[in-house]
């Protein structure tokens, strides 16, 4: 059996008696009290999530740039010095890898990848190691938190040194919080403003808990996997092993945008060129399905009671009041108000195609827009 | 987290509960039940004065987890559901012993009482969960 690994918060979880899961082989949080209230906190004040499950693995040397340019789908060496990208690594045959975030940090890359994809990940860059490169698991080494909703920003503030009401959108920078060094970086998972903070395992509990201090009075909740996975939901962002997977591209699955088919070669770069200029032959879609019946992984997209496609994730979204789905859907059925139906168990459930996100007030836009004034 | 198995109640293996009340039950989902479902969406209850016999799916609960149905756990005349479930699903995960109740069943035959199980032995098969 393979052993059960705990983050460093696990004690935290434990005294806040979640609901605990096993995920990638982590035992997690599912929920503290209620996935839908949770999920209500991060929209409407702040939500804090332990996600140190996820995986970071350090690139460092003189050929790292073009190193991982190669095997990722966006222009990394276009990075400023603690900027972030979102992208994806493919196979030669296009089908996606894991999808990640590089940060360029001073003297190293570090890539952040899915929980459940860190020892595929780490061995495929391993084994297309070329040039004067370094590469180093250090998933165990790092927590990651991530605080999220509008009032993360109030939060902290309060316990950085520096003021991060300018820190842009996927930036970071080094800060102290409780006397130790982390990475303070504005990003996340949710569609609201929010940060993730990263540091050593050994400090995780302490940092967790003073930011519960520090978001006392700004309603922060501690939240678990059925939020973040929710919230995700809501905002269209795709989750590896539902919605994108070895079986399905980049372009397939609308992330045409961290595709830079302009720089030099990349793994997968070929397969993307022809499927650009031929197009692909189905698309990953949003679909609005009223009430309240789920739709699930798996189950099938009809029109007229033909197969046109397949549900990748579906929830029900408390704050729509709607269930909403993600799926594939060939072409040419993939236009916005396209009706479909939805095969789930012995029913059938009328959903509608429907522009992403589902949730269009996410207060990432409007700090977005606010961090650009200040700048 | 510890799941509630209060003592007075009797249990089938599908994680129904019910309460006895002169030729009555009350029945609804066990704390383990709820919780393994994660937040309740919407529920799907049956006519009143609709005859069931042990073992029917007489509801459909859909959760974030998983949709799933509520077995008859006896024999009988559903005299009653909990109508505010249909505006407050949330109240079985709050409370599944209670207010969370989902039918009352008259009973057709008092002898299938025996079959459901005690506290103690409902308690063994979460174990094997």
């Amino acid at each position: 059996m393979e052993e059960e690994n705990k983050t460093p918060l696990y004690n935290k979880h434990l005294e806040s008696n979640a609901t605990l899961v096993n995920f990638a082989n982590y035992k997690m949080p599912m929920q503290y009290t209620s996935i839908f209230e949770e999920a209500k906190a991060v929209r409407n004040l702040a939500g804090i999530f332990d996600t140190s499950h996820m995986g970071e693995i350090e690139v460092t040397g003189n050929n790292s740039t073009e190193f991982i340019n190669h095997l990722v789908t966006s222009d990394i060496s276009k990075l400023k010095k603690f900027q972030a990208k979102y992208t994806t690594m493919l196979y030669e045959n296009g089908g996606i890898i894991d999808d990640l975030l590089v940060y360029n940090l001073p003297g190293k890359y570090l890539i952040v990848v899915n929980a459940s994809n860190q020892e595929k990940d780490f061995n495929w860059i391993q084994q297309h190691k070329s040039g004067k490169v370094e590469i180093q698991n250090k998933s165990k080494k790092y927590f990651q938190i991530a605080v999220q909703g509008p009032n993360s920003e109030k939060i902290i503030r309060r316990i950085t040194k520096e003021d991060p009401s300018n820190l842009s959108f996927y930036h970071a920078k080094a800060e102290i919080i409780a006397n130790t060094q982390v990475l303070l970086s504005r990003t996340g998972y949710t569609g609201e403003d929010g940060f993730e903070v990263y540091g050593k395992s050994k400090d995780a509990e302490e940092i967790w808990d003073k930011i519960m201090e520090a978001g006392k009075g700004e309603g922060i909740s501690p939240c678990g996997l059925g939020a973040r996975d929710l919230l995700r939901l809501e905002m269209g962002y795709c989750l590896y092993g539902n919605d994108i997977t070895k079986e399905t591209t980049p372009l397939e699955a609308n992330l045409s945008w961290v595709v830079s088919l302009d720089k030099e070669n990349f793994i997968g770069k070929d397969i993307l060129i022809r499927q650009k200029k031929e197009g692909t032959s189905r698309k990953l879609v949003g679909i609005l399905v009223p009430g309240k019946r789920i739709p699930r992984h798996g189950h099938k997209i009809l029109i007229k009671g033909e197969k046109v496609g397949m549900i990748t994730s579906g929830n029900y979204s408390p704050n729509i009041d709607s269930s909403i789905a993600m799926g594939y859907i060939n072409k040419p059925f993939e236009k916005e108000g396209t009706k479909v139906e939805i095969e789930m168990r012995n029913t059938q459930t009328v959903g509608k195609i429907t522009k992403l996100p589902f949730w269009k007030h996410g207060t990432i836009k409007k700090k977005k827009l606010e961090i650009k004034q200040s700048n | 987290m510890e799941v509630k198995i209060p003592k007075d109640l009797l249990y089938t293996e599908d994680h129904e509960w019910a309460r006895k009340e002169n030729g009555k039950i009350t029945e609804g989902i066990t704390d383990f039940a709820q919780s393994e479902l994660q937040d309740i969406v919407f529920i799907e209850l049956p006519e009143v004065g609709q005859e069931v016999m042990q073992g029917d799916p007489i509801a459909t609960i859909e959760a974030v987890k998983t949709v799933t149905d509520l077995y008859a756990a006896v024999s009988g005349e559903i005299v009653k559901v909990n109508k505010l479930l249909e505006s407050k699903p949330e109240l079985i995960n709050k409370d599944p012993y209670d207010e969370g109740w989902i039918v009352k069943i008259e009973l057709s035959e008092l002898a299938e009482l025996e079959t459901l199980l005690d506290s103690s032995e409902y308690k063994i098969i979460l174990e094997e969960e």
